[in-house]
């Protein structure tokens, strides 16, 4: 199975071996290119992922810096042209910030940075992303953030809800979306969110850090199998 | 010159670091404090001498980078 | 952030005594240099002979301690301790407190302090792998010990969770003996090959000594020699000198020195720690036997109108040091350009043995090295050795209070209850290579990219055992350190100690000092578990008043199978065994402290034969397999242990009827030594290992339900202990 994938290093990007890991897991070690966010051009590839971390220190709101980067015009230009782009945590305020998925990500409403397991319903199961897992089923992930407090406006929020872009919602471990299993405020306890075409997605939490059981769980790796199934060649 | 751009979360998102110090001056023993919101404040010192271009440069640079349109609002003061 | 400029004073001993030299030193001074110093010269003998970078009145101790192990690749003596773990690999690790700094800015204290462990240990070659941190605070009831905590905990994780370094382990106590001076002593661990570790001893002459970093500042001028000092009600407005933390340039560091080491690059390597580009200079010419000559006009500053001695005391943060073999510039240069970090040639190695530091064309420092260091004071201290107290009559201890409402108390009390609100803010997953994480077993395990092996990693200290007895006390850090490593099924190789004590120049302190080193020393000989690397952190007393001696101990094993390790979480239809045996000891128990309301009598005794032997045979009898989980016995004693275990099972128990010979309270709540508890599916064949081991063993019970449920009938849900185990922090915080 060959996927071609590509991850992109940010100054201050630190999960990228996590994403590399979950990646060789599912390729049979086949190991995923490492972009530079100096790049200017992407070499060919099935996936870019952008992934977690403190792209920049997060200085100025996460993800602003990194989403001016020269490697962003071409990852941009990747999706425009029906690339697929997945980004996790840091990955996904990127993405929020360089307009490729709606919202922005604020402080957690807690104001804690937050580390621990959190469930996760699958809202949408049509995406190369999710295809690996059932409508409803109840994932169990690690969160590691300070902002990924989901913030859209109302009409965005109905808009997305109506074309079915909520990929995954936050919630207790029997699937219930309540105040209370809303871990960091996220308006509609969103916790993932696609592009309009359904090959970008962007997620808090960590798929990545659970695709083996040793180290605690697996739940993530269905999303990577799915992956692997829709997109190598 | 120098531009002071002030970046403030627009009204309607929740600000939570806004009502958290609002909770801890009240717990201060401050009354009659209402409302309080939390924002940044960016300086920059610029080459340009023109004040009219100076601001257009600062403004520019706020809207691209300094501050997130979708959840922020800036204010750019060129002294 | 810009102090004032330092005014130009005349340099004489009444400016020495305000740096920290007292007259005797200074006479010292004189008679090396042959005349009066500058003020940039008395700067750098007063931070090279200050307690923290001279060790004066620890080191005559610290020779006690065993260093050497066939496993030992580097002991004390660099920037961090190496122990083979094989496969070709090292294990490199150091722990240093951050104590003063982290009580006058909580948040930057802890941050910084993180910070500074993790460049001594990537500054030999090392990837950081994981983070752990030993903290101690005042009472929950003091106001400000809630600032403290809450600064301390985001400062570690802001700092930690940034540079992307799983924070997996710790431990945290309270007592009002920290109201005024809380203890932050982080612990870091990397992985390098054996045969790429960078050392910090200069040589070549003429080659290049290069600055890479961030900028230099007026950061924490003289921290070193605040770290040297008692605090007084005015500490607070010391503030300026603490150093602000930037974990996105050491993230960057991390990555640009590693790519760097991948090279040939390298003569030697150290960072700017405490005392900056003074101590790393003039460690690494002194180490090296060479001179070195440094240009400040070169040196990358973040601030204007810097003096050569505000540049020589700076203790701005991610900052290194670097000596190049000739014509390395280049390479170098481009690499740190690519992650966008200061790259200055600052100076060269020379042949005269001497620093020599100009600066804007004045000569402004001249020191011969092998004086400043060898000439460096070294005391012995007057001691005053400490009586131990008499134990307990244990048999005469009754008490009204029922064992189930007694466990409900003691793990809800600060010492015992959940830490889950710390550690949920502390990334322990990222890397990908925790198997497991904080509270999950004794010791942290964390794999090793690309083999089958993990590291076991603990830090353990029972302050209250040393106040009581320090020689014991010191023992017992060290065994229970093993004693943790060995839960999880891992051997344990070697430590890292963290000294943290009083006023050294207090003979009962001194006392307290020599009596702990004497105690672990002999844990670490009986159980070959050499220490390796380690800090000594003296003057914690605030107004008079000393801190819990506390000699916080970093323990690290290897387990050759990282699926083998064991945590604590018991499962339904198991056999609970106790190993070892139980007299009831309740000097200095929890259960005293917490229930009777008394801090009273002797800790309990540690018989290093006995710890080595029940360990062996819990390793052993993890190795065989048939062990689903074990948990030793320590704070609070075995019901405490058990209860830890079916909390992080989420399965309760039914218990046997406690042995004759022992009081129920001293049976369940009692600090006996050496001791495990097993979970394993038929205890049959644990019980007849153990009596062929000659290893006393009991079976106390069997998992299943939600109910923990006692011989006579009593029984308190799982609900029940949960609610009263997560209590404290929730309610303290909110």
């Amino acid at each position: 199975m060959s996927l071609r994938a590509g991850i992109v290093i940010f100054p201050g990007t630190n999960r990228e071996r996590d994403m590399a890991i979950a990646l060789a897991r599912v390729t049979g070690g086949r190991s995923p290119a490492m972009i530079w966010h100096k790049d200017t051009d992407l070499p060919p590839l099935d996936l870019v992922v952008l992934p977690g971390g403190f792209s920049h220190g997060d200085y100025l709101r996460c993800g602003a810096m990194a989403a001016q980067s020269p490697i962003m015009r071409a990852v941009r230009d990747f999706a425009a042209s029906g690339g697929y782009v997945l980004g996790v945590c840091n990955g996904f305020q990127i993405l929020a910030e360089a307009g490729m998925l709606p919202g922005a990500l604020l402080r957690n409403a807690g104001l804690r940075f937050l580390a621990q397991d959190h469930h996760l319903r699958v809202e949408r199961t049509d995406t190369v992303f999710t295809r690996g897992y059932a409508e409803g089923e109840v994932l169990r992930v690690v969160l590691a953030h300070g902002d990924g407090n989901y913030f859209a406006d109302e009409a965005t929020l109905d808009r997305l809800e109506g074309e079915g872009r909520v990929a995954f919602r936050y919630c207790g471990p029997d699937g219930a979306v309540t105040p209370e299993a809303n871990p960091n405020g996220s308006a509609r306890s969103i916790a993932g969110v696609t592009s309009a075409n359904r090959r970008v997605l962007g997620l808090m939490p960590h798929p990545e850090d659970y695709v083996d059981p040793l180290m605690g769980g697996e739940d993530g790796l269905p999303m990577f199998e799915g992956l692997v199934g829709a997109l190598a060649a | 010159m120098k531009a002071i751009v002030t970046v403030m979360l627009k009204p309607g998102v929740l600000d939570p670091q806004g009502r958290a110090i609002g909770h801890a001056l009240e717990t201060l023993g401050f009354e009659g404090v209402g409302e309080v919101r939390a924002g940044k404040i960016i300086e920059l010192e610029l080459a340009e001498t023109d004040t009219a271009r100076a601001r257009a440069a600062a403004e520019a640079m706020a809207a691209k980078l300094l501050a997130n349109t979708v959840i922020e609002s800036y204010r750019v003061e060129v002294v | 952030m810009s102090a004032p400029v330092a005014a130009p004073r005349p340099v004489d001993e009444k400016l020495a005594r305000e740096f920290g030299l007292n007259a005797e030193e200074y006479g010292r001074v004189l008679a090396i240099m042959g005349r009066t110093p500058s003020l940039t010269e008395l700067g750098i003998f007063s931070v090279m002979w200050s307690e923290h970078c001279s060790y004066k009145s620890s080191r005559v101790w610290l020779k006690e301690l065993p260093t050497k192990a066939d496993w030992v690749v580097h002991g004390p003596g660099e920037n961090a301790g190496v122990v083979d773990i094989g496969d070709g690999l090292t294990a490199i690790f150091k722990m240093e407190s951050h104590n003063h700094p982290s009580f006058i800015e909580p948040y930057q204290g802890a941050a910084t302090g993180v910070g500074g462990i993790l460049r001594d240990v990537f500054t030999m070659g090392a990837r950081p792998i994981a983070n752990l941190n030993a903290l101690r605070f005042g009472r929950p009831e003091n106001p400000r010990t809630k600032r403290v905590v809450d600064g301390v905990v985001r400062g570690i994780g802001g700092y930690g969770n940034c540079v992307g370094v799983p924070t997996v382990g710790g431990e945290v106590n309270f007592h009002a003996a920290y109201d005024g001076n809380p203890l932050v002593n982080a612990m870091t661990v990397g992985i390098a090959p054996r045969d790429r570790i960078f050392l910090s001893a200069a040589a070549g002459i003429g080659n290049p000594v290069v600055y890479v970093g961030s900028k230099t500042g007026r950061d924490g001028i003289h921290g070193a020699t605040m770290a040297s000092a008692e605090f007084d009600a005015n500490s607070e407005e010391k503030r300026p000198t603490v150093q602000v933390g930037d974990p996105f340039t050491e993230k960057l560091l991390i990555e640009a020195c590693l790519e760097l080491m991948a090279t040939d690059a390298i003569v030697a390597i150290q960072d700017m720690g405490a005392a900056g580009l003074t101590s790393s200079s003039v460690e690494m010419a002194g180490k090296g036997g060479v001179g070195i000559v440094l240009d400040l006009d070169a040196v990358p500053q973040r601030e204007t109108a810097m003096t050569a001695y505000e540049m020589m005391l700076s203790e701005s943060q991610e900052r290194m040091l670097i000596v190049l073999r000739p014509g390395a510039e280049d390479l170098s240069r481009a690499i740190f350009d690519k992650w966008d970090l200061d790259f200055a040639v600052i100076g060269h190695i020379t042949d005269t043995g001497r620093i020599v530091v100009r600066h804007k064309g004045v000569l402004e420092a001249d020191i011969p090295l092998q004086p400043l260091s060898d000439e460096a004071p070294l005391y012995r201290r007057p001691i005053e050795w400490p009586t131990p107290p008499a134990p307990l009559d244990d048999a005469a201890i009754t008490s009204d209070v029922p064992v189930e409402q007694a466990l409900l108390r003691l793990i809800a009390s600060p010492d015992l209850c959940s830490r889950a609100w710390i550690w949920n803010q502390y990334d322990a997953a990222v890397g990908g290579q925790t198997v497991k994480r904080p509270g999950a077993a004794d010791a942290a395990i964390v794999k090793i990219d690309g083999s089958r092996r993990a590291l076991a990693l603990t830090t353990d200290c029972t302050p209250r055992y040393c106040q009581a007895d320090p020689r014991m006390g010191g023992m017992q850090a060290v065994a229970e350190a093993w004693r943790n490593i060995t839960a999880t099924g891992a051997r344990p190789l070697a430590i890292t100690d963290n000294m943290n004590f009083g006023n050294p120049e207090k003979p009962e302190i001194m006392g307290q000092f020599a009596a702990a080193i004497q105690g672990m020393a002999a844990a670490c000989n009986a159980l070959d578990f050499p220490v390796v690397s380690g800090n000594v952190s003296l003057y914690n007393e605030t107004e008079g008043r000393g801190i819990l001696p506390t000699p916080a101990i970093g323990g690290l094993g290897v387990i050759e199978e990282a699926s083998q390790a064991r945590g604590i979480a018991i499962a339904p239809h198991l056999d609970l065994v106790l190993i070892g045996a139980t007299e009831g000891w309740l000097g200095q128990s929890l259960w005293l402290r917490e229930i009777a309301g008394r801090e009273q009598g002797a800790p309990p005794p540690v018989n290093l034969v006995a710890e080595r032997r029940h360990g062996d045979f819990v390793r052993h009898q993890i190795a065989a397999g048939g062990v689903h989980a074990c948990h030793d016995v320590s704070d609070g004693g075995l019901l405490v242990a058990l209860a830890e275990m079916a909390l992080a099972g989420n399965t309760g128990f039914a218990l046997n009827d406690a042995p004759d010979g022992v009081s129920d309270i001293g049976f369940w709540f009692g600090e006996d030594q050496a001791r495990y508890v097993l979970a394993a599916a038929d205890a049959t064949d644990l019980l007849a290992a153990a009596r062929r081991a000659g290893v006393a063993a009991r079976l106390l019970g069997r998992t299943g339900g939600n109910e923990l449920t006692w011989a006579g009938g009593v029984s308190i849900s799982l609900k029940e202990l949960r609610e009263a185990h997560e209590r404290f922090f929730a309610a303290w915080m909110s």
